[in-house]
């Protein structure tokens, strides 16, 4: 697998770090990582840099997860970009709006590397 | 005590499974259960607001020392290093242990939000709620030091 430029998106610095060290103990070579404290701030970020993997919380302030993943379409950076989302609200209507939104995967905190790994792994080979 | 509150005990050991998964798969360690209760000061508070079908909040206390060392553990970063993201660490722990423990109830997990965390440092203070009964308490050991994971309900 290439190296992966991975944009993580949450209110929490200390979640944006577990996010990114549990992408590099699931084996994936990263090659830039950027981060964005909500989805008005993501956005802004794909304004100007083009990357592989957004992981993204869905509860946060200013924009939430759900709000940013459908405004994602008109972006040109984040054409085809896959979408993990990583977040608290487990229930199954969350991963049904997620997934209808536009996400490629839902992972539950708390998490372990492992989990992220067979999440990730799938999506950036474009299997899921 | 309410026929509400009877059933709202039975959400104790739902609570304990909440946290314990929190701590063995973000912090790689395990909560234990104490001997007997520890009522030695708490300085660090995380709380949680839930709203929807279950109105309240969950509150995280523990001391400074677990507080910074489980925020090392998280991070995977030395004690010293742990400090300035502490209340974001326990924020985060608190809102994990919310979150994981109302996706254990039916209904809840789409029933309910929560709101984002808010950390309280010190322990020279008194909380006041206006819930409407008694609130669930549990205690645990992290690394031998006390924890105690509450959870006060409005109606």
């Amino acid at each position: 697998m290439d190296s992966v430029r991975a944009l993580i998106v949450d209110d929490s610095s200390v979640m944006r770090k577990i996010v990114e060290r549990c992408l590099r103990q699931a084996g994936i070579e990263l090659k830039q990582v950027l981060e964005a404290g909500n989805g008005a701030e993501a956005l802004s970020v794909l304004q100007d840099n083009a990357v592989d993997l957004i992981l993204c919380d869905i509860n946060m302030p200013v924009m939430d997860g759900l709000e940013f993943v459908k405004q994602l379409s008109g972006v040109p950076n984040a054409k085809g970009v896959p979408v993990v989302m990583i977040t608290t609200e487990g229930s199954e209507a969350h991963v049904v709006q997620a997934i209808s939104a536009g996400a490629r995967g839902y992972i539950r905190k708390p998490f372990t590397a492992e989990q992220v790994k067979e999440h990730v792994i799938p999506v950036l080979a474009g299997k899921s | 005590m309410s026929a509400t509150h009877d059933s709202h005990e039975n959400w104790m050991p739902l609570m304990e499974v909440a946290a314990k998964e929190v701590f063995e798969l973000m912090l790689s360690c395990q909560l234990t259960s104490p001997d007997a209760v520890d009522d030695s000061p708490m300085a660090v508070t995380a709380m949680v607001g839930l709203a929807g079908q279950l109105c309240g909040v969950l509150s995280f206390c523990c001391s400074e020392k677990a507080a910074t060392l489980m925020t090392s553990k998280m991070l995977g970063v030395d004690l010293e290093k742990a400090g300035p993201e502490l209340s974001d660490a326990l924020g985060e722990i608190c809102n994990m242990v919310a979150g994981n423990f109302k996706n254990k109830i039916a209904g809840l997990g789409d029933g309910c939000m929560l709101s984002p965390p808010t950390v309280i440092t010190g322990s020279d203070y008194d909380m006041h709620s206006l819930a409407d009964s008694p609130g669930l308490e549990i205690r645990l050991l992290f690394e031998g030091m006390p924890i105690k994971v509450t959870l006060q309900i409005h109606s």
